[in-house]
C-alpha cells in the first residue's frame, strides 16, 4: 500500500479538532482541581449528563446542539455551583480518599439514573449537515468536528478571559494561588470555590454538547470521559489551563497517528503510553503549574 | 386370604386400575419449557428480542401441533454463572426441557447442567462449535456453528456478484477486535481462499467496538482504494462507521457483512434513516414466503402491534424454532419424561420451517446441519431478503449508489 500523505494530514487535522473538544472537557477538570483542590471523579458522568440533556433538547424541542450549548452551559454552571454548595463543600477539608468515595458515589448515581431514565441503547443527534465535509484544497474537514472545535476553542478563550480580565476571575486565581492570603483579605472562599466548580461543570456541559455532535452516547459513556479527562490533564499538567488544551490536542493527534501508522486497535494504548512517559520523565505534566 | 395377602392384592389392583390414567395424564399434561435468555445486562436488548419469539410459540404451536406448552421464563442477566444457577432452578421447579440462551458461554454452562440432570436442552442461538462437540446426550442445537456461518456468508457474496453482474476486484476487511470479531476474522481468513472469491482482500483493519470515533479507521480503509468494504461489526460501531464513510466521501461499491449483527437491526434504521439503505448482511434469516413465517408474523403482530418481525428475524426465528423442536418432540413422545422427550428430539425431522435452510434434523452430535444464510439488503429503510432467489423479496442492488443529501 502506498503512503497516502494527504490522508495522513487529514487525520492529523481530524485529531486536532477532536482534541480541542477533549481539551475543553479536561479544562473543566483542571479548573476544579486547580482552584477547589477537589479531584472530580464524576467529571465524565457530568459530561454524559450534559450529552443526554442535549439529546433531549434535540429530540423533543428540535434544538440544534450548537444553539443548546448556551442554555446547557448555564444549567450546568448552576448544577455545579449548587452541587458544591450543598455537598462537596463539606468534604473539601476531609481526606482525599473520602472525597474520592463521595465523587464516585455521585458518578454512580448519575450513571444509574441515566440508565433508568434512558435505557441502555445508544443515542445521538442526526442532522444532515453533520454528514457533510468542508473541502479546503486537498483537505476534507468534517463540518461537525470543525464547528465543535470552534465552540470548544471559543469557550476556552472565554474562560481564559474571565480569569484574566474580571475581578471575580482574579479572586478565584488568588484563592488558587494563596488560600490563606485570600482569606486574610476577606475573599468569600466558599463562594469562589463553588463558582470554580460551577465553571468546571459548565465546561463539561459545553464539551458534552459538542461531543454529542461527534459521537453517540450510552449511560456507560461517563467513566470513559472521566478517564480521558484525567489522562489529558496529567499529560498537560494538573491545574494548568493551557496544559489541558495542549494535552487534549496531543492525545487527539497521537491517537490518530498511532491508528494510521500502527493499528487502529492500538489507539488508546498510545494515549496511556504517553501518560506513562509523562509520569516517568515529567511528573508535573508538560505545562504543569498552578492556575 | 390373610391380612398381608389382602394388602398386596389391594395395592396390585389399585396400581392396575390407575395405570391407564397415569398414561393419559402424561399425554395430556403441558410441557414445561424453561426459557433462559439474557433479558438484562449487555445483551439485554437481544434477549428481549428472543423473548418475543418464545412468547408467540405456545400460541402458534397450539394451533399447528395441538400441544400445550407452558413457558418458564428466566433472565440470565448476560452472566454465565447466573445462566447456570437459573438452569438448575428451572429444573428444580419442574421444567421438562430447557431452551436458550443466545450466548455460547452461557450455552456451555447450561449444557453441563442439562447433562448432569438428564434434561433435554435445545440451544436457540450460539455459534461456538464446542457446544455440540463434547459428546453430550441431552444437548441439541438448531443454529449454524461459526465456520458454517462464515462459509454461508462468503458464498452468498459470490452469489450476489453473480446475480448483479458486479465484478469488484478488491475489498478492505474491517472487523471489531472483540472475541466475536476475532473469531470471525480467523474463520474468514481460513475460508475465503477455499471458496475462490473473485476479489482480493487488500487490507485488514481491526478496531475497538467501543471506539468513540472511527475517523482514523475509515481514513486508513479509504487509502487502500478498495472497491468494497467487508465488515464484521456490532451495532453502534456500524452506525458510526456508516456516518464516517459519508463524511469522508469514501465512494465504495457497497458494504457487505459476511455474517455479523448491526446493519439489519432496528436501531441502525432509526438512527441512520435513508443512510442505512444499500448495506448488505449475509445472516441467518426467516423465509418470508414460508407459511410458518406467515403464521408466526400474524401472532407477532397481535402481541407486538408497534413492532415488526423483520427487525427480530434471527432472534425470534431461531427461538421459535427451538420451542418448535420441543413441542414437536412432546407431541411424538406423548410424555414429559426426560428420556422419552430426549429420544423424540433426537429423531426430529421438521421439513416445514420458518428459517432458511434444510430440514431440522439432528446429527449424532445433536447439531442441525444445513442451516443457511440469506443476503439481506437494506432497501426503503427495511432489511429485505435479496438472496436466495427462491425467498427473495427484492432484487439485490450492487454497487449501491452513493449517498446524496436531499
Amino acid at each position: 500500500m502506498s503512503f497516502d500523505f494527504i490522508g495522513f494530514l487529514n487525520i492529523i487535522l481530524s485529531g486536532l479538532l477532536t482534541g480541542a473538544v477533549f481539551g475543553l472537557l479536561a479544562l473543566g477538570l483542571s479548573v476544579i482541581f486547580g482552584v477547589a483542590r477537589v479531584v472530580n471523579f464524576a467529571h465524565g458522568e457530568i459530561t454524559a449528563l450534559a450529552m443526554y440533556t442535549t439529546v433531549v433538547l434535540f429530540s423533543f424541542l428540535h434544538v440544534d446542539p450548537f444553539i443548546a450549548v448556551v442554555p446547557v452551559a448555564v444549567v450546568f454552571f448552576i448544577f455545579g455551583y449548587l452541587l458544591h454548595g450543598a455537598v462537596i463543600h463539606r468534604f473539601v477539608h476531609r481526606p482525599e480518599h473520602v472525597q474520592f468515595i463521595l465523587l464516585l458515589a455521585v458518578a454512580i448515581v448519575i450513571t444509574n439514573g441515566l440508565l433508568i431514565t434512558f435505557g441502555p441503547d445508544a443515542r445521538g443527534v442526526s442532522l444532515d449537515y453533520l454528514l457533510e465535509s468542508i473541502e479546503v484544497g486537498p483537505f476534507l474537514i468534517d463540518r461537525g468536528k470543525f464547528y465543535a472545535a470552534g465552540v470548544a476553542v471559543a469557550a476556552a478563550a472565554g474562560l481564559f478571559s474571565f480569569f484574566r480580565f474580571t475581578a471575580t476571575g482574579t479572586a478565584i486565581r488568588a484563592c488558587a494561588d494563596n488560600l490563606h492570603g485570600a482569606r486574610v483579605i476577606g475573599l468569600n472562599v466558599k463562594r469562589l470555590y463553588a463558582l470554580a466548580f460551577g465553571l468546571g461543570s459548565a465546561c463539561a456541559g459545553v464539551a458534552g454538547c459538542m461531543l454529542v455532535v461527534l459521537v453517540d452516547l450510552t449511560p456507560g459513556s461517563g467513566p470513559v470521559y472521566t478517564l480521558l479527562a484525567f489522562v489529558i490533564v496529567i499529560v498537560g499538567g494538573l491545574g494548568s489551563m493551557t496544559g489541558a488544551l495542549v494535552g487534549g490536542a496531543l492525545i487527539g493527534v497521537s491517537e490518530a497517528v498511532a491508528g494510521f501508522f500502527i493499528s487502529p486497535s492500538a489507539k488508546s494504548m498510545f494515549s496511556f503510553a504517553l501518560l506513562i512517559l509523562v509520569l516517568l520523565f515529567r511528573p508535573r505534566g508538560l505545562l504543569g503549574g498552578r492556575l | 386370604m390373610n391380612r398381608r395377602q389382602f394388602h398386596k392384592a389391594f395395592i396390585g389392583a389399585s396400581a392396575a386400575l390407575l395405570a391407564p390414567f397415569k398414561i393419559v395424564r402424561a399425554q395430556s399434561s403441558k410441557l414445561k419449557i424453561g426459557v433462559l435468555l439474557p433479558k438484562s445486562g449487555l445483551q439485554g436488548v437481544i434477549g428481549q428480542s428472543c423473548q418475543k419469539g418464545a412468547d408467540l410459540a405456545p400460541v402458534v404451536l397450539k394451533e399447528r401441533l395441538g400441544v400445550d406448552l407452558e413457558l418458564m421464563n428466566t433472565d440470565t442477566e448476560t452472566n454465565v454463572d447466573t445462566a447456570r444457577t437459573r438452569a438448575e432452578r428451572l429444573i428444580e421447579e419442574g421444567a421438562h426441557c430447557l431452551v436458550g440462551p443466545f450466548d455460547s458461554g452461557a450455552a456451555a454452562a447450561i449444557a453441563q447442567v442439562a447433562e448432569q440432570r438428564g434434561v433435554p436442552f435445545i440451544v436457540n442461538i450460539a455459534a461456538a462449535p464446542q457446544i455440540t462437540e463434547q459428546g453430550y446426550k441431552y444437548v441439541f442445537r438448531n443454529f449454524p456453528i461459526a465456520t458454517e456461518l462464515a462459509t454461508n456468508g462468503l458464498t452468498l457474496i459470490k452469489d450476489l456478484f453473480n446475480a448483479t453482474g458486479a465484478a469488484p476486484r478488491t475489498a478492505v476487511f474491517m472487523h471489531v477486535n472483540d472475541t466475536f470479531g476475532q473469531a470471525n476474522a480467523k474463520a474468514i481468513g481460513a475460508i475465503l481462499p477455499r471458496i475462490d472469491p473473485s476479489f482480493k482482500v487488500v487490507e485488514t483493519i481491526s478496531y475497538d467496538p467501543a471506539a468513540r470515533d472511527l475517523a482514523v479507521e475509515v481514513a486508513k480503509a479509504k487509502s487502500t482504494r478498495a472497491d468494497f468494504l467487508l465488515l464484521v461489526s456490532r451495532l453502534n460501531d456500524a452506525i458510526v462507521l456508516r456516518r464516517e464513510i459519508v463524511k469522508q466521501r469514501w465512494n465504495i461499491m457497497g458494504i457487505i457483512s459476511p455474517g455479523s449483527p448491526g446493519m439489519y437491526e432496528n436501531q441502525f434504521f432509526r438512527t441512520l434513516g435513508k443512510l442505512s439503505d444499500g448495506c448488505i448482511s449475509n445472516v441467518p434469516w426467516f423465509d418470508p414466503k414460508s407459511p410458518l413465517t406467515k403464521a408466526v408474523d400474524t401472532v407477532f403482530r397481535k402481541q407486538n402491534p408497534k413492532d415488526q418481525l423483520r427487525f427480530h428475524a434471527l432472534n425470534v426465528g431461531y427461538t421459535f424454532e427451538a420451542i418448535l423442536v420441543a413441542g414437536d418432540a412432546f407431541k411424538r413422545a406423548r410424555s414429559t419424561s426426560a428420556g422419552a422427550l430426549t429420544e423424540a428430539v433426537r429423531r426430529t425431522e421438521i421439513k416445514e420451517r420458518m428459517m432458511i435452510g434444510g430440514p431440522i434434523k439432528f446429527n449424532a452430535k445433536g447439531q442441525v446441519e444445513g442451516n443457511l444464510s440469506a443476503c439481506i439488503q437494506n432497501q426503503g429503510q427495511k432489511p429485505l431478503v435479496a438472496l436466495p432467489a427462491a425467498s427473495a423479496e427484492v432484487k439485490p442492488v450492487f454497487p449501491w449508489s452513493e449517498y446524496k443529501r436531499t
